[in-house]
Protein backbone atom coordinates (compact mmCIF):
# COMPACT_ATOMS: atom_id res chain seq x y z
CA UNK A 1 0.00 0.00 0.00
CA UNK A 2 1.46 3.33 -1.09
CA UNK A 3 2.07 6.47 0.93
CA UNK A 4 -1.24 8.32 1.23
CA UNK A 5 -1.56 12.06 1.65
CA UNK A 6 -5.18 11.44 2.69
CA UNK A 7 -4.09 9.45 5.74
CA UNK A 8 -1.30 11.95 6.43
CA UNK A 9 -3.88 14.75 6.36
CA UNK A 10 -6.17 12.85 8.72
CA UNK A 11 -3.35 12.55 11.28
CA UNK A 12 -2.40 16.21 10.86
CA UNK A 13 -6.00 17.41 11.34
CA UNK A 14 -6.29 15.29 14.48
CA UNK A 15 -3.07 16.73 15.88
CA UNK A 16 -4.14 20.32 15.30
CA UNK A 17 -7.57 19.63 16.84
CA UNK A 18 -5.95 18.15 19.92
CA UNK A 19 -3.70 21.20 20.37
CA UNK A 20 -6.69 23.47 20.05
CA UNK A 21 -8.51 21.54 22.76
CA UNK A 22 -5.57 21.40 25.15
CA UNK A 23 -5.18 24.59 27.18
CA UNK A 24 -1.82 23.42 28.51
CA UNK A 25 -0.21 22.91 25.13
CA UNK A 26 -1.62 26.14 23.70
CA UNK A 27 -0.67 28.06 26.84
CA UNK A 28 2.91 26.82 26.76
CA UNK A 29 3.26 27.60 23.08
CA UNK A 30 1.96 31.13 23.61
CA UNK A 31 3.86 31.90 26.81
CA UNK A 32 7.38 30.79 25.95
CA UNK A 33 7.66 32.98 22.83
CA UNK A 34 6.90 36.01 24.97
CA UNK A 35 9.99 35.20 27.03
CA UNK A 36 11.99 34.81 23.82
CA UNK A 37 10.71 38.18 22.66
CA UNK A 38 11.56 40.18 25.77
CA UNK A 39 15.29 39.46 25.93
CA UNK A 40 16.10 40.48 22.30
CA UNK A 41 14.00 43.61 22.62
CA UNK A 42 15.86 44.68 25.76
CA UNK A 43 19.18 43.97 24.04
CA UNK A 44 18.26 46.08 21.04
CA UNK A 45 16.82 48.95 23.05
CA UNK A 46 19.94 49.11 25.26
CA UNK A 47 22.17 49.80 22.28
CA UNK A 48 22.88 53.48 22.55
CA UNK A 49 23.26 55.89 19.60
CA UNK A 50 27.06 56.11 19.98
CA UNK A 51 27.78 52.40 20.23
CA UNK A 52 30.27 51.05 17.67
CA UNK A 53 29.06 49.04 14.66
CA UNK A 54 30.94 45.89 15.76
CA UNK A 55 29.07 45.91 19.09
CA UNK A 56 25.79 46.35 17.25
CA UNK A 57 26.64 43.34 15.07
CA UNK A 58 27.32 41.21 18.17
CA UNK A 59 24.05 42.26 19.80
CA UNK A 60 22.09 41.54 16.63
CA UNK A 61 23.83 38.16 16.35
CA UNK A 62 22.74 37.33 19.89
CA UNK A 63 19.21 38.40 19.00
CA UNK A 64 19.13 36.00 16.04
CA UNK A 65 20.39 33.19 18.22
CA UNK A 66 17.62 33.77 20.76
CA UNK A 67 15.06 33.93 17.96
CA UNK A 68 16.23 30.55 16.68
CA UNK A 69 16.13 28.97 20.10
CA UNK A 70 12.34 29.21 19.95
CA UNK A 71 11.80 26.90 16.95
CA UNK A 72 14.54 24.57 18.21
CA UNK A 73 13.26 24.13 21.74
CA UNK A 74 9.51 24.74 21.57
CA UNK A 75 8.57 21.69 19.49
CA UNK A 76 10.90 19.29 21.31
CA UNK A 77 8.64 18.88 24.32
CA UNK A 78 5.52 18.36 22.24
CA UNK A 79 7.24 16.05 19.76
CA UNK A 80 8.59 13.93 22.59
CA UNK A 81 4.98 13.33 23.65
CA UNK A 82 3.95 12.22 20.16
CA UNK A 83 4.19 8.43 20.38
CA UNK A 84 4.64 7.73 24.08
CA UNK A 85 1.65 10.00 24.76
CA UNK A 86 -0.55 8.01 22.36
CA UNK A 87 0.65 4.89 24.11
CA UNK A 88 -0.15 6.28 27.56
CA UNK A 89 -3.68 7.30 26.65
CA UNK A 90 -4.33 3.95 24.92
CA UNK A 91 -4.90 5.44 21.47
CA UNK A 92 -1.83 4.04 19.75
CA UNK A 93 -3.13 0.49 19.29
CA UNK A 94 -6.36 1.54 17.52
CA UNK A 95 -4.29 3.76 15.21
CA UNK A 96 -1.97 0.88 14.38
CA UNK A 97 -4.89 -1.41 13.55
CA UNK A 98 -5.68 0.79 10.53
CA UNK A 99 -3.83 0.80 7.20
CA UNK A 100 -1.86 3.84 8.43
CA UNK A 101 1.84 3.54 7.50
CA UNK A 102 4.42 4.53 10.07
CA UNK A 103 5.80 7.22 7.73
CA UNK A 104 2.32 8.76 7.47
CA UNK A 105 1.82 8.70 11.23
CA UNK A 106 5.22 10.17 12.05
CA UNK A 107 5.16 12.80 9.30
CA UNK A 108 1.62 13.82 10.26
CA UNK A 109 2.69 14.24 13.84
CA UNK A 110 5.86 16.13 12.83
CA UNK A 111 3.95 18.54 10.59
CA UNK A 112 1.44 19.10 13.36
CA UNK A 113 4.26 20.40 15.55
CA UNK A 114 6.40 22.14 12.94
CA UNK A 115 3.63 24.40 11.62
CA UNK A 116 2.89 26.28 14.87
CA UNK A 117 6.58 26.31 15.90
CA UNK A 118 7.76 27.89 12.66
CA UNK A 119 4.76 30.23 12.59
CA UNK A 120 5.68 31.49 16.06
CA UNK A 121 9.37 31.86 15.08
CA UNK A 122 8.51 33.98 12.03
CA UNK A 123 6.07 36.05 14.04
CA UNK A 124 8.74 36.78 16.68
CA UNK A 125 11.18 37.80 13.94
CA UNK A 126 8.61 40.15 12.41
CA UNK A 127 7.83 41.72 15.81
CA UNK A 128 11.56 42.32 16.48
CA UNK A 129 12.02 43.89 13.07
CA UNK A 130 9.02 46.16 13.59
CA UNK A 131 10.05 47.21 17.10
CA UNK A 132 13.61 47.94 15.92
CA UNK A 133 12.31 50.19 13.14
CA UNK A 134 10.01 52.05 15.51
CA UNK A 135 12.08 52.32 18.68
CA UNK A 136 15.81 51.49 18.17
CA UNK A 137 17.99 54.46 19.12
CA UNK A 138 21.09 53.31 17.20
CA UNK A 139 20.82 53.83 13.45
CA UNK A 140 22.99 50.75 12.75
CA UNK A 141 20.52 48.34 14.36
CA UNK A 142 17.92 48.29 11.58
CA UNK A 143 20.40 47.67 8.73
CA UNK A 144 22.12 44.98 10.83
CA UNK A 145 18.81 43.20 11.45
CA UNK A 146 17.90 43.50 7.78
CA UNK A 147 21.07 41.87 6.42
CA UNK A 148 20.23 39.36 3.71
CA UNK A 149 22.22 36.47 5.22
CA UNK A 150 20.56 36.97 8.61
CA UNK A 151 17.06 37.04 7.14
CA UNK A 152 17.80 34.05 4.93
CA UNK A 153 19.23 32.17 7.89
CA UNK A 154 16.11 32.93 9.94
CA UNK A 155 13.80 31.79 7.14
CA UNK A 156 15.76 28.61 6.42
CA UNK A 157 17.01 27.68 9.87
CA UNK A 158 13.73 28.04 11.76
CA UNK A 159 11.93 25.13 10.01
CA UNK A 160 15.08 23.06 9.76
CA UNK A 161 15.98 23.42 13.43
CA UNK A 162 12.37 22.70 14.32
CA UNK A 163 12.50 19.67 12.01
CA UNK A 164 15.60 18.34 13.75
CA UNK A 165 14.16 18.90 17.16
CA UNK A 166 10.87 17.23 16.19
CA UNK A 167 12.55 14.22 14.58
CA UNK A 168 14.75 13.66 17.62
CA UNK A 169 11.78 14.18 19.95
CA UNK A 170 9.62 11.69 18.08
CA UNK A 171 12.53 9.25 17.88
CA UNK A 172 12.93 9.36 21.64
CA UNK A 173 9.18 9.10 22.00
CA UNK A 174 9.08 5.83 20.02
CA UNK A 175 11.51 4.25 22.48
CA UNK A 176 10.61 5.88 25.77
CA UNK A 177 8.23 4.31 28.23
CA UNK A 178 7.63 7.49 30.21
CA UNK A 179 6.42 10.84 28.89
CA UNK A 180 8.56 12.87 31.31
CA UNK A 181 11.79 11.12 30.37
CA UNK A 182 10.96 11.51 26.67
CA UNK A 183 10.34 15.23 27.06
CA UNK A 184 13.52 15.89 29.01
CA UNK A 185 15.68 13.92 26.56
CA UNK A 186 13.92 15.57 23.62
CA UNK A 187 14.70 19.05 24.92
CA UNK A 188 18.36 18.22 25.56
CA UNK A 189 18.91 16.66 22.16
CA UNK A 190 17.48 19.66 20.33
CA UNK A 191 20.34 21.88 21.54
CA UNK A 192 23.37 20.64 19.46
CA UNK A 193 22.28 22.16 16.12
CA UNK A 194 22.05 25.52 17.86
CA UNK A 195 25.85 25.41 18.16
CA UNK A 196 26.07 25.80 14.40
CA UNK A 197 23.70 28.75 14.52
CA UNK A 198 25.70 30.26 17.36
CA UNK A 199 28.89 30.15 15.25
CA UNK A 200 27.17 32.24 12.59
CA UNK A 201 25.36 34.53 15.00
CA UNK A 202 28.55 35.45 16.82
CA UNK A 203 30.41 35.97 13.56
CA UNK A 204 32.86 33.09 14.14
CA UNK A 205 31.96 32.46 10.51
CA UNK A 206 31.25 35.60 8.55
CA UNK A 207 27.55 35.53 7.66
CA UNK A 208 26.92 35.24 3.96
CA UNK A 209 24.19 33.92 1.72
CA UNK A 210 26.42 31.02 0.67
CA UNK A 211 27.18 30.09 4.28
CA UNK A 212 23.48 30.25 5.22
CA UNK A 213 22.54 28.02 2.28
CA UNK A 214 25.35 25.54 3.02
CA UNK A 215 24.37 25.26 6.69
CA UNK A 216 20.73 24.97 5.68
CA UNK A 217 21.55 22.10 3.32
CA UNK A 218 23.53 20.36 6.05
CA UNK A 219 20.61 20.76 8.45
CA UNK A 220 18.18 19.52 5.79
CA UNK A 221 20.30 16.43 5.20
CA UNK A 222 20.52 15.83 8.96
CA UNK A 223 16.72 16.18 9.23
CA UNK A 224 16.09 13.69 6.41
CA UNK A 225 18.54 11.17 7.84
CA UNK A 226 17.07 11.59 11.33
CA UNK A 227 13.51 11.08 10.01
CA UNK A 228 14.55 7.86 8.31
CA UNK A 229 16.19 6.69 11.53
CA UNK A 230 13.01 7.53 13.45
CA UNK A 231 10.88 5.59 10.95
CA UNK A 232 13.20 2.62 11.36
CA UNK A 233 12.97 2.92 15.15
CA UNK A 234 9.18 2.76 15.00
CA UNK A 235 8.51 -0.89 15.78
CA UNK A 236 4.81 -1.71 16.06
CA UNK A 237 5.43 -4.82 18.09
CA UNK A 238 7.70 -3.11 20.60
CA UNK A 239 5.24 -0.27 20.99
CA UNK A 240 2.29 -2.61 21.57
CA UNK A 241 3.90 -5.33 23.65
CA UNK A 242 7.13 -3.83 24.93
CA UNK A 243 9.10 -6.59 23.19
CA UNK A 244 10.92 -6.19 19.87
CA UNK A 245 9.54 -7.91 16.78
CA UNK A 246 10.74 -11.44 16.11
CA UNK A 247 9.80 -12.49 12.62
CA UNK A 248 8.61 -15.99 11.82
CA UNK A 249 11.54 -18.37 11.70
CA UNK A 250 9.82 -20.63 9.21
CA UNK A 251 6.53 -20.76 7.42
CA UNK A 252 5.73 -24.27 8.38
CA UNK A 253 5.05 -24.03 12.06
CA UNK A 254 5.52 -26.88 14.45
CA UNK A 255 3.99 -30.28 14.60
CA UNK A 256 1.39 -30.32 17.36
CA UNK A 257 1.64 -32.91 20.09
CA UNK A 258 -0.91 -35.64 19.59
CA UNK A 259 -4.23 -34.87 21.17
CA UNK A 260 -3.33 -31.32 22.10
CA UNK A 261 -6.41 -29.93 20.41
CA UNK A 262 -9.82 -31.47 20.46
CA UNK A 263 -11.93 -30.30 17.55
CA UNK A 264 -15.55 -31.11 18.09
CA UNK A 265 -18.02 -30.89 15.28
CA UNK A 266 -17.73 -28.72 12.22
CA UNK A 267 -19.78 -25.79 11.09
CA UNK A 268 -20.63 -26.45 7.49
CA UNK A 269 -17.34 -27.94 6.53
CA UNK A 270 -15.06 -25.30 7.93
CA UNK A 271 -11.58 -26.60 8.08
CA UNK A 272 -10.59 -26.81 11.69
CA UNK A 273 -7.48 -28.92 11.48
CA UNK B 1 -27.27 1.30 8.52
CA UNK B 2 -23.67 0.59 7.67
CA UNK B 3 -24.49 -2.48 5.64
CA UNK B 4 -27.06 -1.57 3.05
CA UNK B 5 -27.55 -5.23 2.19
CA UNK B 6 -27.03 -7.92 4.80
CA UNK B 7 -24.33 -10.33 3.85
CA UNK B 8 -25.82 -13.81 3.48
CA UNK B 9 -24.80 -16.09 6.30
CA UNK B 10 -22.97 -19.03 4.88
CA UNK B 11 -25.32 -22.01 4.82
CA UNK B 12 -22.53 -24.03 3.36
CA UNK B 13 -19.25 -22.44 4.36
CA UNK B 14 -17.36 -24.92 2.23
CA UNK B 15 -18.71 -22.97 -0.75
CA UNK B 16 -17.05 -19.76 0.42
CA UNK B 17 -13.46 -19.44 1.52
CA UNK B 18 -13.05 -19.14 5.29
CA UNK B 19 -12.76 -15.64 6.71
CA UNK B 20 -9.90 -16.77 8.90
CA UNK B 21 -7.57 -19.75 8.76
CA UNK B 22 -4.90 -20.29 11.34
CA UNK B 23 -2.38 -23.07 10.95
CA UNK B 24 -0.01 -24.10 13.75
CA UNK B 25 0.50 -20.47 14.74
CA UNK B 26 2.91 -19.80 17.61
CA UNK B 27 4.03 -16.61 19.28
CA UNK B 28 6.89 -16.41 21.74
CA UNK B 29 8.39 -13.42 23.49
CA UNK B 30 11.90 -14.64 24.21
CA UNK B 31 11.49 -17.60 26.54
CA UNK B 32 7.82 -16.90 27.23
CA UNK B 33 5.22 -18.55 25.03
CA UNK B 34 2.12 -16.44 24.49
CA UNK B 35 0.32 -19.10 22.47
CA UNK B 36 1.52 -22.24 20.79
CA UNK B 37 0.52 -24.36 17.85
CA UNK B 38 -2.91 -22.84 17.40
CA UNK B 39 -4.96 -24.04 14.42
CA UNK B 40 -8.58 -23.29 13.54
CA UNK B 41 -10.66 -21.66 10.89
CA UNK B 42 -13.64 -19.34 10.97
CA UNK B 43 -16.30 -19.39 8.29
CA UNK B 44 -17.60 -16.21 6.73
CA UNK B 45 -20.45 -14.72 8.72
CA UNK B 46 -19.63 -16.80 11.79
CA UNK B 47 -19.42 -15.41 15.31
CA UNK B 48 -16.43 -17.22 16.76
CA UNK B 49 -15.75 -17.06 20.48
CA UNK B 50 -12.20 -17.23 21.74
CA UNK B 51 -12.22 -18.12 25.41
CA UNK B 52 -9.50 -18.53 27.94
CA UNK B 53 -8.30 -17.39 31.35
CA UNK B 54 -6.21 -14.26 31.82
CA UNK B 55 -2.79 -14.71 30.23
CA UNK B 56 -4.00 -17.51 27.95
CA UNK B 57 -2.86 -15.65 24.82
CA UNK B 58 -6.22 -14.40 23.53
CA UNK B 59 -5.23 -10.77 23.03
CA UNK B 60 -1.86 -11.74 21.58
CA UNK B 61 -3.67 -13.97 19.08
CA UNK B 62 -5.89 -11.06 18.05
CA UNK B 63 -2.89 -8.76 17.73
CA UNK B 64 -1.08 -11.35 15.64
CA UNK B 65 -4.02 -11.90 13.31
CA UNK B 66 -4.46 -8.13 13.16
CA UNK B 67 -0.84 -7.78 11.93
CA UNK B 68 0.19 -5.74 14.96
CA UNK B 69 2.75 -8.33 15.96
CA UNK B 70 4.53 -11.01 13.97
CA UNK B 71 4.07 -14.71 14.68
CA UNK B 72 7.12 -16.73 15.65
CA UNK B 73 6.05 -19.62 13.46
CA UNK B 74 3.04 -21.00 11.67
CA UNK B 75 0.83 -19.40 9.07
CA UNK B 76 -2.57 -17.78 8.78
CA UNK B 77 -4.83 -16.08 6.33
CA UNK B 78 -7.05 -13.18 7.35
CA UNK B 79 -9.96 -12.05 5.17
CA UNK B 80 -8.50 -14.25 2.45
CA UNK B 81 -5.07 -12.59 2.54
CA UNK B 82 -1.99 -14.52 3.72
CA UNK B 83 -0.64 -13.15 6.99
CA UNK B 84 2.75 -11.73 6.06
CA UNK B 85 4.42 -8.47 6.99
CA UNK B 86 4.17 -7.35 3.35
CA UNK B 87 0.39 -7.77 3.44
CA UNK B 88 -0.08 -5.95 6.74
CA UNK B 89 -1.63 -2.75 5.43
CA UNK B 90 -3.89 -4.63 3.02
CA UNK B 91 -5.17 -6.90 5.78
CA UNK B 92 -5.74 -3.95 8.10
CA UNK B 93 -7.77 -2.25 5.36
CA UNK B 94 -10.19 -5.21 5.39
CA UNK B 95 -10.53 -5.90 9.08
CA UNK B 96 -11.39 -3.95 12.20
CA UNK B 97 -10.07 -4.50 15.69
CA UNK B 98 -11.71 -3.16 18.78
CA UNK B 99 -9.22 -3.50 21.62
CA UNK B 100 -10.36 -4.02 25.20
CA UNK B 101 -9.74 -0.33 25.80
CA UNK B 102 -11.51 1.51 22.97
CA UNK B 103 -8.67 4.06 22.91
CA UNK B 104 -10.53 7.18 21.90
CA UNK B 105 -9.18 10.74 21.99
CA UNK B 106 -10.91 12.18 25.00
CA UNK B 107 -10.36 15.80 23.97
CA UNK B 108 -12.06 15.20 20.62
CA UNK B 109 -15.75 14.75 20.01
CA UNK B 110 -17.26 11.44 18.95
CA UNK B 111 -17.60 12.80 15.44
CA UNK B 112 -13.99 14.02 15.32
CA UNK B 113 -12.72 10.65 16.52
CA UNK B 114 -14.66 8.93 13.76
CA UNK B 115 -13.50 11.51 11.19
CA UNK B 116 -9.91 10.60 11.98
CA UNK B 117 -10.51 6.91 11.39
CA UNK B 118 -12.67 7.47 8.30
CA UNK B 119 -9.69 9.45 6.98
CA UNK B 120 -7.28 6.66 7.83
CA UNK B 121 -9.48 4.20 5.91
CA UNK B 122 -9.74 6.81 3.12
CA UNK B 123 -13.51 6.62 3.08
CA UNK B 124 -14.81 8.64 0.14
CA UNK B 125 -18.13 9.64 1.66
CA UNK B 126 -16.87 9.96 5.20
CA UNK B 127 -19.71 12.06 6.62
CA UNK B 128 -22.38 9.63 5.44
CA UNK B 129 -20.36 6.66 6.60
CA UNK B 130 -19.92 8.17 10.06
CA UNK B 131 -23.63 8.93 10.23
CA UNK B 132 -24.46 5.31 9.39
CA UNK B 133 -22.00 3.95 11.94
CA UNK B 134 -23.37 6.22 14.68
CA UNK B 135 -26.91 5.22 13.79
CA UNK B 136 -25.94 1.54 13.99
CA UNK B 137 -24.81 2.01 17.59
CA UNK B 138 -27.58 4.48 18.52
CA UNK B 139 -25.22 7.35 19.15
CA UNK B 140 -26.31 9.90 16.59
CA UNK B 141 -27.46 12.27 19.33
CA UNK B 142 -24.05 12.18 21.04
CA UNK B 143 -21.95 12.91 17.93
CA UNK B 144 -20.86 16.34 19.20
CA UNK B 145 -20.04 15.21 22.73
CA UNK B 146 -16.43 15.04 23.84
CA UNK B 147 -15.36 11.43 24.30
CA UNK B 148 -13.95 12.41 27.69
CA UNK B 149 -17.49 13.07 28.87
CA UNK B 150 -18.89 9.66 27.92
CA UNK B 151 -19.45 6.64 30.17
CA UNK B 152 -17.48 3.45 29.58
CA UNK B 153 -20.48 1.80 27.96
CA UNK B 154 -20.91 4.69 25.53
CA UNK B 155 -17.18 4.65 24.77
CA UNK B 156 -17.46 0.98 23.85
CA UNK B 157 -20.27 1.89 21.49
CA UNK B 158 -18.14 4.59 19.89
CA UNK B 159 -15.40 1.97 19.56
CA UNK B 160 -17.85 -0.31 17.78
CA UNK B 161 -18.95 2.54 15.50
CA UNK B 162 -15.30 3.11 14.64
CA UNK B 163 -14.91 -0.59 13.86
CA UNK B 164 -17.85 -0.38 11.45
CA UNK B 165 -16.42 2.50 9.42
CA UNK B 166 -14.49 0.42 6.89
CA UNK B 167 -17.19 -2.25 6.46
CA UNK B 168 -14.77 -4.94 7.66
CA UNK B 169 -14.76 -8.49 6.38
CA UNK B 170 -13.64 -9.66 9.81
CA UNK B 171 -14.19 -7.81 13.06
CA UNK B 172 -12.05 -8.64 16.08
CA UNK B 173 -13.65 -7.69 19.38
CA UNK B 174 -11.29 -8.06 22.32
CA UNK B 175 -13.23 -8.33 25.59
CA UNK B 176 -15.85 -5.82 24.40
CA UNK B 177 -17.87 -5.98 27.62
CA UNK B 178 -14.98 -5.94 30.04
CA UNK B 179 -15.74 -3.61 32.93
CA UNK B 180 -19.27 -2.83 31.75
CA UNK B 181 -22.33 -3.02 33.96
CA UNK B 182 -24.99 -5.58 32.95
CA UNK B 183 -27.12 -3.03 31.12
CA UNK B 184 -24.22 -1.67 29.07
CA UNK B 185 -22.99 -5.23 28.43
CA UNK B 186 -26.43 -6.18 27.17
CA UNK B 187 -26.38 -3.23 24.77
CA UNK B 188 -23.04 -4.38 23.39
CA UNK B 189 -24.43 -7.91 23.05
CA UNK B 190 -27.34 -6.55 21.04
CA UNK B 191 -24.92 -4.72 18.76
CA UNK B 192 -22.95 -7.93 18.20
CA UNK B 193 -26.18 -9.75 17.40
CA UNK B 194 -26.87 -6.96 14.90
CA UNK B 195 -23.46 -7.52 13.31
CA UNK B 196 -24.17 -11.22 13.11
CA UNK B 197 -27.48 -10.61 11.40
CA UNK B 198 -25.70 -8.47 8.84
CA UNK B 199 -23.31 -11.34 8.12
CA UNK B 200 -20.14 -9.77 9.54
CA UNK B 201 -17.58 -12.35 10.66
CA UNK B 202 -16.90 -11.66 14.32
CA UNK B 203 -13.94 -12.97 16.29
CA UNK B 204 -14.86 -12.37 19.90
CA UNK B 205 -12.43 -12.87 22.76
CA UNK B 206 -14.00 -13.04 26.16
CA UNK B 207 -13.86 -14.77 29.48
CA UNK B 208 -17.56 -14.12 30.07
CA UNK B 209 -18.89 -17.55 29.31
CA UNK B 210 -22.56 -16.67 29.24
CA UNK B 211 -21.64 -14.06 26.62
CA UNK B 212 -19.94 -16.67 24.45
CA UNK B 213 -22.81 -19.10 24.89
CA UNK B 214 -25.35 -16.48 23.93
CA UNK B 215 -23.53 -14.94 20.97
CA UNK B 216 -21.20 -17.46 19.39
CA UNK B 217 -21.78 -20.06 16.71
CA UNK B 218 -18.62 -21.82 17.82
CA UNK B 219 -16.09 -21.31 20.55
CA UNK B 220 -12.43 -22.17 20.98
CA UNK B 221 -10.88 -22.55 24.40
CA UNK B 222 -7.28 -21.44 24.63
CA UNK B 223 -4.85 -21.82 27.46
CA UNK B 224 -1.61 -21.07 25.62
CA UNK B 225 -2.46 -24.12 23.54
CA UNK B 226 -5.83 -24.54 21.91
CA UNK B 227 -7.80 -26.98 24.04
CA UNK B 228 -11.00 -27.37 22.13
CA UNK B 229 -13.05 -25.98 19.25
CA UNK B 230 -16.74 -26.58 18.68
CA UNK B 231 -20.33 -25.47 19.13
CA UNK B 232 -21.24 -24.83 22.78
CA UNK B 233 -23.90 -27.59 22.83
CA UNK B 234 -21.52 -30.07 21.20
CA UNK B 235 -18.88 -29.28 23.77
CA UNK B 236 -21.30 -29.98 26.60
CA UNK B 237 -22.38 -33.30 25.11
CA UNK B 238 -18.84 -34.32 24.41
CA UNK B 239 -17.42 -33.48 27.80
CA UNK B 240 -20.25 -34.41 30.09
CA UNK B 241 -22.42 -37.53 30.25
CA UNK B 242 -26.13 -36.72 30.35
CA UNK B 243 -27.81 -36.99 33.69
CA UNK B 244 -31.06 -36.76 35.61
CA UNK B 245 -31.33 -34.96 38.93
CA UNK B 246 -33.84 -36.60 41.28
CA UNK B 247 -35.11 -34.92 44.43
CA UNK B 248 -37.26 -36.73 46.99
CA UNK B 249 -39.04 -35.39 50.03
CA UNK B 250 -37.13 -37.71 52.39
CA UNK B 251 -33.88 -39.67 51.89
CA UNK B 252 -34.41 -43.02 50.18
CA UNK B 253 -34.05 -46.04 52.45
CA UNK B 254 -32.34 -48.20 49.83
CA UNK B 255 -31.33 -46.06 46.84
CA UNK B 256 -29.06 -48.82 45.52
CA UNK B 257 -32.05 -51.13 45.10
CA UNK B 258 -34.11 -48.46 43.35
CA UNK B 259 -31.56 -47.12 40.87
CA UNK B 260 -29.53 -50.23 40.13
CA UNK B 261 -32.66 -52.13 39.18
CA UNK B 262 -33.94 -49.42 36.82
CA UNK B 263 -33.18 -49.97 33.13
CA UNK B 264 -31.11 -47.24 31.52
CA UNK B 265 -29.48 -45.92 34.68
CA UNK B 266 -25.75 -46.34 34.12
CA UNK B 267 -24.59 -45.06 37.51
CA UNK B 268 -25.73 -42.78 40.28
CA UNK B 269 -24.42 -40.71 43.13
CA UNK B 270 -26.05 -38.90 46.05
CA UNK B 271 -25.96 -35.11 46.03
CA UNK B 272 -27.11 -33.81 49.39
CA UNK B 273 -29.39 -35.70 51.76
CA UNK B 274 -32.32 -36.37 49.43
CA UNK B 275 -30.99 -35.58 45.94
CA UNK B 276 -29.47 -38.04 43.50
CA UNK B 277 -27.70 -37.60 40.17
CA UNK B 278 -28.24 -40.44 37.71
CA UNK B 279 -26.08 -40.87 34.63
CA UNK B 280 -28.31 -41.96 31.79
CA UNK B 281 -28.03 -42.28 28.03
CA UNK B 282 -31.50 -40.94 27.20
CA UNK B 283 -32.93 -38.69 29.92
CA UNK B 284 -36.29 -38.18 28.22
CA UNK B 285 -37.16 -41.91 28.07
CA UNK B 286 -35.49 -42.94 31.30
CA UNK B 287 -37.18 -40.30 33.48
CA UNK B 288 -40.64 -42.09 33.49
CA UNK B 289 -38.97 -45.39 34.42
CA UNK B 290 -37.13 -43.75 37.31
CA UNK B 291 -40.34 -42.08 38.48
CA UNK B 292 -42.19 -45.39 38.50
CA UNK B 293 -39.36 -47.13 40.39
CA UNK B 294 -39.32 -44.36 43.01
CA UNK B 295 -43.09 -44.47 43.50
CA UNK B 296 -42.95 -48.26 43.75
CA UNK B 297 -40.31 -47.88 46.48
CA UNK B 298 -42.67 -45.59 48.43
CA UNK B 299 -40.68 -42.42 47.82
CA UNK B 300 -42.32 -38.98 47.63
CA UNK B 301 -40.88 -37.51 44.40
CA UNK B 302 -40.39 -33.74 44.51
CA UNK B 303 -38.78 -33.34 41.08
CA UNK B 304 -36.96 -35.12 38.29
CA UNK B 305 -35.09 -32.94 35.82
CA UNK B 306 -32.41 -33.21 33.21
CA UNK B 307 -29.12 -31.78 34.38
CA UNK B 308 -27.88 -28.94 32.10
CA UNK B 309 -24.20 -28.21 31.93
CA UNK B 310 -23.29 -24.68 31.07
CA UNK B 311 -20.40 -23.57 28.93
CA UNK B 312 -18.85 -22.54 32.23
CA UNK B 313 -18.75 -26.21 33.25
CA UNK B 314 -17.04 -27.08 29.98
CA UNK B 315 -14.58 -24.24 30.41
CA UNK B 316 -13.72 -25.08 34.00
CA UNK B 317 -13.35 -28.75 33.14
CA UNK B 318 -10.91 -27.95 30.34
CA UNK B 319 -8.92 -25.46 32.35
CA UNK B 320 -8.68 -28.01 35.19
CA UNK B 321 -7.51 -30.64 32.68
CA UNK B 322 -5.00 -28.17 31.35
CA UNK B 323 -3.61 -27.40 34.82
CA UNK B 324 -3.43 -31.09 35.63
CA UNK B 325 -1.50 -31.86 32.45
CA UNK B 326 0.94 -29.03 33.18
CA UNK B 327 1.70 -30.50 36.61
Amino acid sequence: MKFSFGRLGAVLRKELREYRRSPFIVGTMALLPLVFLIEPLITIFRIGPSVAASTVDKAVGATFLVLLIAPALLPAVIAAYAVVGEREQGTLEPLLTTPLRREELLLGKALGVVAPAVGIAYLLFAVIQLCARLFASNAAVVPALGQGPHILAEILFAPLLAGWSICVGIGISTRASDVRVAQQLGTLSSIPPLAVVALVSFNVFTPSVTLAVVFALILLLADVIMFRVVVALFDRERLITGAPAQRASSGGGQVPPAGAVRHIGRTGGSDDE
Amino acid sequence: MVETMPRPRSEDPSAAPPALTVDHLTKRFGERTAFEDVSFSVAQGEVFGFLGPNGAGKTTTVRTLGTLIAPTSGSASVAGIPLTSANGAEIRQRIAIMPENPGLYRRLTVNENLQLFAGLYEQRNAAARIGEALEAVNLTARARDLCGSLSKGLLQRVGLARALLNDPAVMFLDEPTSGLDPVAAREVHDLIIGLRQRGVTVFLTTHRLEEAERLCDRVAILNTKLRLVGRPDELRERLFSRSLVVETLNPLVAPDDVFNSTDGVESWRPEGSSSYVLNVADPRNIAPLVTRALVAAGADVVSISESRHSLEDVYLQLIDDSKASQR
